[in-house]
C-alpha cells in the first residue's frame, strides 16, 4: 500500500521548515535509514531518513520550497511492486496524530506592530534593522569580543557544534579556539574556572546550554562570583556573564523547563536581565560585558527565532536597571519581563478593543528592578496586574505588589494581581503543558477584575 | 570498538540467543517507530533514540534478578523495554497520553516502573550515578543481595558528582554496576575533545574500583563481562565500572544536525558492528534459525511496536486535573 512521507518535525519548536534538498528521485528503491531529503530548520540544516523500506513514487514537494509546515505529505512511497499510478491511493495521515507537537505560543511577536513610543535609547530617525533575538545575541557578543580581548565565550557546544541553540554560529570562525572554548559536561566545573579567571580580570562569558544545568554550577554563582567583592572589601570583582536559555521551550519535561529568574534576583552581588526583544537582548548584553559585575542574564528559547526592530547603529547598549514601557495607556499598569511580555502585549491588544488602555512595562533588568517606573505608571493608573512564567511563590510579582503596597498603598483602586506559571513541576503532556503555563486570558481576566469590568 | 580484552565466549543456547535476538530487535522497531511519530508530532520535545546501542542494555539485563534495580539518563527507552515494561505504556508515555508509564506528565525522558525497579529517566546529565548508588546504598542497609545498575554516558563521565560517588560507593561498598555506554559522542563533542585520558573504564582506580572495557556491540561480551560484574557486586565487594564500547547510529536527539561525524563512519559501524545482526549471523550460521524463522520473529515485533503506536495514539490526553496531583504525596 502506497503511503505518505510527511514533513518531518525535527526539533521540540518545528512548525515549518525549507525541503532544502531531496536525495532521492522517483523510482529510487530506499530502505529504512536511507537518508532522503535535507531539510532546514530555523536552527539546522539536518537529514531526514526513511523509517520504511519502498520504491519512492513520487515527490510531491520541489526541492527548494519553504514554509512547508510539519505533517505536510512530501512524497510517495510504494511498497515493492506498486506503481506510481497507484499514489493517488495513498491514505492521508491519521488525522488524530497529525496535530503538531504544540508550540504553546504564538510564532510572531504582536508587539512589533503596536504603535509604541520609541525606545529611550535610541536617537529619534536611527535607522532600523529586523533581526532575530538569536542574531541579536550573536552580534553582542561578537562586536565586545572585537572590541576586548579579554573578552571569551566558553560552554558546551558553543565552538565547533555552532552552539546548541546557534547562538555562537559563525563565531569559532572569526574568534578562534582559544576565545570560543568547548567545555566537557562539567558545569560546576567550568563555571568555577571561568569565575578563577574573571578574578584574575578577564571577562568570561559563561553559555549554559540552559539553566536547568547551571544548577550544577549555582554555588560558584551565588558564592564565589556573587560574593567576592564584597568579602573582599572591594578588593576583587568578578566581572562575567552567566548567559543562556531559562524557562519553558515546548514540551521538554519537567527538568529542562524550569524559570530560574526568582532564584537570581534574590542575590545581592547578582545583577540580573531577561530580555524580551531583539534590541533589547543586544543592546542588554553588551553592557552586561561591559559591567564589572556577574551578571546573570536569562534567554529564552521560544524568543531565540522571534524578529524584531533592532537599532542600526555601531555600539548600541541598553543600560541594566532600567524597564522599558512598551504601550501608554491610563487604566492599569501590566508589568512583566522575558516572555511574560508576550502575554502582556497580547492581553493589551485584547483589552484596548475592550476600550481598556493598559500601561505594558517591560522590566527587562530583574535585579536591580525599576520601581520608580512601575510606581510612575501605578500611581497615573491605579491599578496592577504583573505576568511572568516563573512560579508563584515568591515570584517578581510577589515582590512589586509589596513594593506597591509599601510605597503606593494610596493610589491603588484595587489589589495587584500576579499572573504566573501554576505551581507545579512542567508537565509533558501537551494538554497539561498549556494550562501549566500562564496565559493571556489569565492576563485579560486579571486586568478585568482589577478594573472591576 | 574493539575490547580491551575480549570475553570468553560463553557457551550459549539457541534460546538464549532468540531471546537477545528479540529484544534488540524490540527496541531497534520501537524507537524507529518513535523516531517516525516525532516528525508526524505524535511525539514532542526531546526525544533520544537508542539505535545502535541495544546489545548493552539487553546483555546486562539478562545478568539481573528479580529485585535489581536500574537508573539511566534521557536515552532511556532500550532500558525500560528490556527491563520488562510494557511497550504499549511506554509509547503511551512518549506521546503524552494518559495511559503511558507517567499518566503523559514525564515524556520521553522521564519514566518510571516501580513494579521493573526502574528508577527513571533523567535529565540532567551524571544525576543518575549518586542516585544509582544509592539505590545500592538502600540495598546494603537493609542487608538483602539485590544490585543496581546506574547507566550513563561518555560525557557524562566527565560529571565532578561521578568521582564523588566513585569515592563513596567503594569506600561503603555499595552494590552498584557502573555502566559507562561510551558512544564516542556528548551531543556533537566526540569523546577525545573532552575527556583527558581516552579509557574511561580504569577512572576507578584511584577509588579502587575494578573496572573493564567490553565491545559493547556484541551482546555476548556485554553479558559474559556483566556477569563478572554482577557477581562481584552481589558478593559485597563493592562496585564494578563496565565500559561499553557502543556506538549511536542516529542524532543525539531528534534536532540533530550530525555536522559533527561522517555520513561514511556511522554507515562502517552499522555494516560492520550492528549487534543485531551479528546475534543473526550466530543464529544462522550456527543452523539455530533459518532466515524464514527469523522473518517470522520479525513480523511479530513488528506487529508488537505498530500495537503499541495505535494504542499510544488512541490513548487519550491526561485528564485536566492531573495538572494538579501527584506534587505531594499523602501524609498518613
Ligand atoms: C547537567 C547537564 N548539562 C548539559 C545537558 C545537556 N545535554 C543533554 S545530553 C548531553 C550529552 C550527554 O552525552 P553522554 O553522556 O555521552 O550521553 P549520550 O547522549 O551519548 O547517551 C548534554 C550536553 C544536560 N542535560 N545536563
Ligand atoms: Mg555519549
Amino acid at each position: 500500500m502506497a503511503t505518505n512521507i510527511l514533513m518531518p518535525a525535527l526539533s521540540p519548536t518545528m512548525e515549518e521548515g525549507t525541503l532544502a534538498k531531496w536525495l532521492v528521485k522517483e523510482g529510487d528503491t530506499v530502505a529504512s535509514g536511507d537518508i532522503l531529503a535535507e531539510i532546514e530548520t530555523d536552527k539546522a540544516t539536518m537529514e531526514f531518513e526513511a523509517v520504511d523500506d519502498g520504491v519512492i513514487g513520487k515527490l510531491l514537494v520541489a526541492e527548494g520550497t519553504e514554509g512547508v509546515k510539519v505533517n505536510t505529505a512530501i512524497a510517495v512511497l510504494l511498497e515493492d511492486g506498486e506503481d506510481a499510478s497507484d499514489t493517488k491511493a495513498a491514505p492521508e495521515p491519521q488525522a488524530k496524530a497529525a496535530e503538531p507537537a504544540a508550540t504553546p505560543v504564538q510564532e510572531t511577536a504582536p508587539a512589533t506592530a503596536t504603535p509604541r513610543p520609541a525606545m529611550e535609547e535610541v536617537p529619534a530617525g536611527t535607522k532600523m534593522k529586523t533581526m532575530t533575538v538569536r542574531e541579536a545575541l550573536r552580534e553582542a557578543m561578537s562586536e565586545e569580543m572585537r572590541a576586548n580581548e579579554d573578552v571569551y565565550l566558553m560552554g558546551e557546544e558553543v565552538a565547533e557544534y555552532q552552539g546548541a541553540y546557534k547562538i555562537s554560529q559563525g563565531m569559532l570562525d572569526e574568534f578562534g579556539p582559544k576565545r570560543v572554548i568547548d567545555t566537557p559536561i562539567t558545569e560546576n566545573g567550568f563555571t568555577g574556572i571561568a569565575v578563577g579567571s574573571a578574578f584574575a580580570g578577564l571577562r568570561p562569558i559563561v553559555e549554559f546550554m540552559t539553566f536547568n544545568f547551571a544548577m550544577q554550577a549555582i554555588d560558584h554563582i551565588v558564592n564565589s562570583a556573587a560574593k567576592t567583592l564584597y568579602m573582599s572589601g572591594g578588593q576583587m570583582g568578578c566581572p562575567i556573564v552567566f548567559r543562556g536559555a531559562n524557562g519553558a521551550a515546548a514540551r521538554v519535561g519537567a527538568q529542562h523547563s524550569h524559570d530560574y529568574a526568582t532564584w537570581y534576583a534574590q542575590v545581592p552581588g547578582l545583577k540580573v536581565v531577561m530580555p524580551y526583544s531583539a534590541a533589547d537582548a543586544k543592546g542588554l548584553l553588551k553592557s552586561a560585558i561591559r559591567d564589572p559585575n556577574p551578571v546573570v542574564f536569562l534567554e529564552n528559547e521560544i524568543l531565540y527565532g522571534r524578529s524584531f526592530e533592532v537599532p542600526d547603529l555601531d555600539d548600541f547598549t541598553v543600560p541594566l536597571g532600567r524597564a522599558r514601557i512598551w504601550r501608554q495607556g491610563s487604566d492599569v499598569s501590566i508589568v512583566s519581563f522575558g516572555i511574560g511580555m508576550q502575554y502582556a502585549l497580547e492581553a493589551a491588544e485584547i483589552l484596548a478593543k475592550d476600550g481598556i488602555e493598559a500601561e505594558v512595562i517591560d522590566l527587562r533588568s530583574i535585579r536591580p528592578i525599576d520601581y520608580e517606573t512601575v510606581l510612575e505608571s501605578v500611581r497615573k493608573t491605579n491599578r496592577c496586574v504583573t505576568v511572568e512564567e516563573g512560579f508563584p511563590v515568591c515570584s517578581i510579582g510577589n515582590h512589586l505588589s509589596a513594593t506597591i503596597m509599601m510605597q503606593a498603598f494610596d493610589y491603588l483602586d484595587a489589589p495587584v494581581i500576579n499572573c504566573t506559571g501554576k505551581d507545579v513541576p512542567m508537565p509533558y503532556a501537551a494538554n497539561l503543558e498549556k494550562l501549566a503555563l500562564v496565559t493571556t486570558q489569565e492576563v485579560v481576566d486579571a486586568v478585568k477584575s482589577v478594573t472591576y469590568r | 570498538m574493539a575490547a580491551k580484552k575480549p570475553a570468553a565466549k560463553p557457551n550459549i543456547s539457541k534460546e538464549e540467543l532468540l531471546d537477545h535476538y528479540r529484544e534488540m530487535l524490540l527496541i531497534r522497531r520501537f524507537e524507529e517507530k518513535a523516531g517516525q511519530l516525532y516528525g508526524m508530532g505524535v511525539i514532542g520535545g526531546f526525544c533520544h533514540l537508542y539505535i545502535g546501542q541495544e546489545a548493552v542494555v539487553v546483555g546486562l539485563e539478562a545478568t539481573a534478578k528479580d529485585g535489581d534495580q536500574r537508573i539511566t539518563s534521557y536515552r532511556d527507552h532500550g532500558h525500560m523495554l528490556a527491563s520488562g515494561m510494557d511497550p504499549k505504556g511506554v509509547m503511551a508515555e512518549l506521546a503524552g497520553r494518559k495511559d503511558g508509564y507517567s499518566k503523559g506528565k514525564g515524556g520521553s525522558m522521564h519514566m518510571f516502573s516501580a513494579e521493573k525497579n526502574f528508577y527513571g529517566g533523567h535529565g540532567i546529565v551524571g544525576a543518575q550515578v549518586p542516585l544509582g548508588a544509592g539505590l545500592g546504598f538502600a540495598n546494603r542497609y537493609r542487608g538483602n543481595d539485590n544490585v543496581s545498575f546506574a547507566y550513563f554516558g561518555d560525557g557524562a563521565a566527565n560529571q565532578g558528582q561521578v568521582y564523588e560517588t566513585f569515592n563513596m560507593a567503594s569506600l561503603w561498598k555499595l552494590p552498584v554496576v557502573f555502566v559507562i555506554e561510551n558512544n564516542q559522542y556528548a551531543m556533537g563533542t566526540a569523546m577525545k575533545r573532552s575527556t583527558s585520558t581516552p579509557d574511561i573504564y580504569t577512572r576507578g582506580q584511584a577509588f579502587g574500583i575494578p573496572g573493564e572495557a567490553v565491545d559493547g556491540m556484541d551482546v555476548l561480551a556485554v553479558k559474559a563481562a556483566g556477569e563478572k560484574a554482577v557477581a562481584h557486586a552481589r558478593a559485597g565487594n563493592g562496585p564494578y565500572i563496565l565500559e561499553m564500547k557502543t556506538y549511536r547510529y542516529r542524532g543525539h536527539s531528534m534536532s540533530d544536525p550530525a555536522k559533527y561525524r561522517s555520513r561514511e563512519e556511522v554507515q562502517k559501524v552499522r555494516q560492520e558492528k550492528d549487534p543485531i545482526d551479528h546475534v543473526r549471523d550466530l543464529l544462522v550460521g550456527g543452523k539455530h534459525a533459518t532466515e524464514d524463522e527469523l522473518k517470522t520473529i520479525d513480523k511479530e515485533i513488528k506487529a508488537v511496536v505498530n500495537e503499541s503506536a495505535k494504542f499510544a495514539q488512541d490513548s487519550p490526553e491526561p485528564d485536566i486535573s492531573e495538572l494538579w496531583t501527584d506534587i505531594y504525596a499523602e501524609v498518613s
